[in-house]
């Protein structure tokens, strides 16, 4: 049986994140690493080989850039790594991608499980995964805590889900596409043999011919502008005071005025 | 193609406070554009919703009670909401951007084929399309995002970036039955279980939120920082440094790897204020920065700071408010 991670590389989370002169996105000299909530579905994938799963692929859309995060999957412990790159996904939304990697999952043989990050950090939307299992028409568990029961021969699942109002356990069939949130386990750091591994890996590229991407499907989303925030104005105003108990009562004071309490 | 509609969230016949907060919006962009608004309120409990909804501000509004909607699923819920929008082409369709709103709005946007901008923070018109605002690189940045072409436009959004309009008990509407479209044997995944977060307020629905950061020190340290909580009706938040060190459980971290909020006050008590942090907290109405190091980064960003030990201004900020909030 085999499980299927989905990621994607974004820029190091201690970044700095700026739009230039021409309205593109730059981060500097900081790296692209995988995104960081992918490290988890990662983690679960080598888990599972304990569970019945006897192979791992790891699965991007992308460009050249995006083998940064395969590479990193396979050192971590993955057993093999696709890439699908094309000029057709170029601009694509959320609707393209996922409809991309439903089409190369389909392609692989005996897939039991999709896993994925619950979002990523740069378009951060957390689309993709629900719209992946949709365009599959499999089951779809999103926010995921806890893989408590999964039986590959049965074709059954059980998880326990991060709701807003709390913990939701949920039963259902495989094959499932399930997302999972931080805290569902502890990501290792790739081991020096995994790294050589990974550096030596020929990570094969699908086209979007190759996967019967439906190129009549065009991005239906696009994104006019970016820009930073503008600086917050005003200085910080630092409460100076001979104790903590009347900078507090200062800092009280401001506050209800200020309305917010 | 006509109308906006708005996805009704409700978990256990309470609606989701984003819902209203999207009927908000939906009466706006509607009014602009010279067409009704409709709620859909799916699940039990749906018909006295849909009255609530349109004293909120929608025209009328689509229900559908079954045992199949009891708890939300994604299969059953998607597939009626995608069939009622192919066969009624509604222009816009708007939910909260939820675990379960994502859920919904996604998986309909396949069955559509629509676009779907996630997340939104702001929206106006511009020539009858949606122009919205998405904080994108997890706060770091915004970017305005549009779907130029076709409907349904389908947009999600985040908790407390809109207003929801006071419930107006002289409006009404024509509440209308619909049938569900999925049989319980067609559906892959069963509810079972259900543990409630205990007496918490939610991170992202929360007005207030005093968070702790590395200065904390330990589980206890979090001690005074909810006592500050109870006397303010506030949520209590974390860095990721004190997720990470194991003293606070990760559905309290706010930041880049957890959540995204945006209340009136944001008291951020031994956080120094890294980058990560701060995407997902710098849109806070007021911050204030309580931090032993006066270089700390957080002060960059924060409105108010004290440079002193958290654990001496926390618990006499604990009772300054106890004295002028008489409680």
């Amino acid at each position: 049986m085999r499980v299927v991670v989905c990621t994607k590389e974004t820029p190091d989370t201690a970044a700095k994140v700026e739009v230039d002169a021409d309205g593109n996105v730059t981060w500097g000299d900081a790296p692209l690493v995988i995104n960081p909530w992918d490290e988890y579905a990662v983690e679960e994938a080598i888990l599972l080989k304990d569970r019945g799963v006897t192979t791992s692929t790891v699965l991007g859309v992308g460009t050249e850039t995006t083998k940064e995060a395969l590479k990193h999957a396979l050192a971590m412990g993955c057993d093999e790594a696709v890439l699908v790159s094309d000029e057709a996904f170029e601009g694509a939304d959320t609707l393209v991608v996922s409809h991309a990697l439903a089409q190369a999952i389909k392609k692989m043989d005996e897939v039991g499980l999709v896993l994925f990050g619950r979002e990523t950090t740069d378009g951060g939307s957390g689309q993709v995964p629900v719209q992946v299992g949709r365009w599959l028409g499999w089951n779809t568990l999103t926010f995921v805590s806890k893989i408590v029961e999964i039986d590959f021969e049965a074709g059954t699942i059980k998880v326990e889900r991060l709701l807003e109002e709390g913990k939701e356990i949920v039963e259902g069939r495989l094959p499932a596409v399930v997302s999972v949130v931080k805290g569902i386990n502890e990501p290792r750091y790739p081991s020096f043999m995994g790294i050589r591994k990974a550096s030596r890996a020929e990570i094969p590229v699908w086209s979007a011919a190759e996967i019967g991407f439906d190129e009549s499907l065009k991005p239906k989303v696009t994104w006019p502008e970016i820009y930073a925030l503008p600086p917050r104005e005003g200085e910080c105003e630092i409460i100076e005071a001979e104790t903590a108990e009347e900078a507090a009562a200062i800092l009280a004071d401001r506050l209800i005025a200020e309305k917010v309490v | 193609m006509s109308g906006v509609w708005v996805w009704v969230e409700q978990h256990d016949g309470q609606a989701a406070s984003v819902s209203w907060e999207a009927v908000g919006l939906a009466r706006t962009l509607a009014d602009g554009l010279g067409e009704p608004v409709t709620a859909l309120v799916f699940g039990m409990n749906a018909a006295a919703l849909a009255q609530e909804a349109i004293q909120r501000g929608a025209d009328n509004a689509l229900v559908c009670e079954d045992e199949t909607l009891a708890a939300f699923r994604l299969e059953p819920y998607a597939s009626l909401l995608s069939g009622l929008a192919q066969e009624r082409q509604p222009d816009v369709i708007l939910a909260g951007a939820t675990t379960r709103g994502s859920d919904i709005m996604g998986a309909a946007a396949v069955d559509l084929k629509a676009g779907l901008i996630a997340g939104a923070v702001g929206a106006e018109l511009s020539d009858g399309r949606i122009v919205a605002t998405v904080p994108v690189y997890s706060g770091k940045l915004m970017s305005k995002v549009t779907i130029p072409e076709g409907s349904p436009q389908m947009l999600t959004i985040r908790n407390r970036a809109f207003a929801a309009l006071e419930p107006d008990a002289g409006r009404s509407g024509e509440v209308e039955t619909v049938a569900p479209v999925l049989p319980e044997d067609e559906i892959m995944s069963k509810v079972v279980g259900f543990e409630a977060a205990e007496g918490e307020i939610s991170l992202t629905d929360a007005a207030i939120i005093v968070s702790g950061g590395r200065g904390v020190g330990g589980p206890e340290g979090f001690e005074p920082l909810q006592e500050l909580c109870d006397v303010l009706g506030a949520a209590l938040g974390a860095s990721r440094a004190a997720v990470d060190a194991g003293w606070i459980s990760y559905e309290h971290q706010v930041g880049q790897t957890g959540k995204t909020v945006s209340p009136d006050l944001y008291i951020a008590c031994g956080i120094s204020g890294a980058v990560q942090h701060q995407a997902g907290m710098r849109t806070s109405k007021v911050i204030v920065a309580i931090n032993k190091d006066p270089e700390a980064p957080i002060f960059k960003l924060a409105h108010y700071g004290v440079v002193d030990d958290l654990f001496k201004v926390v618990p006499a900020l604990t009772q300054a408010f106890r004295e002028r909030l008489g409680k």
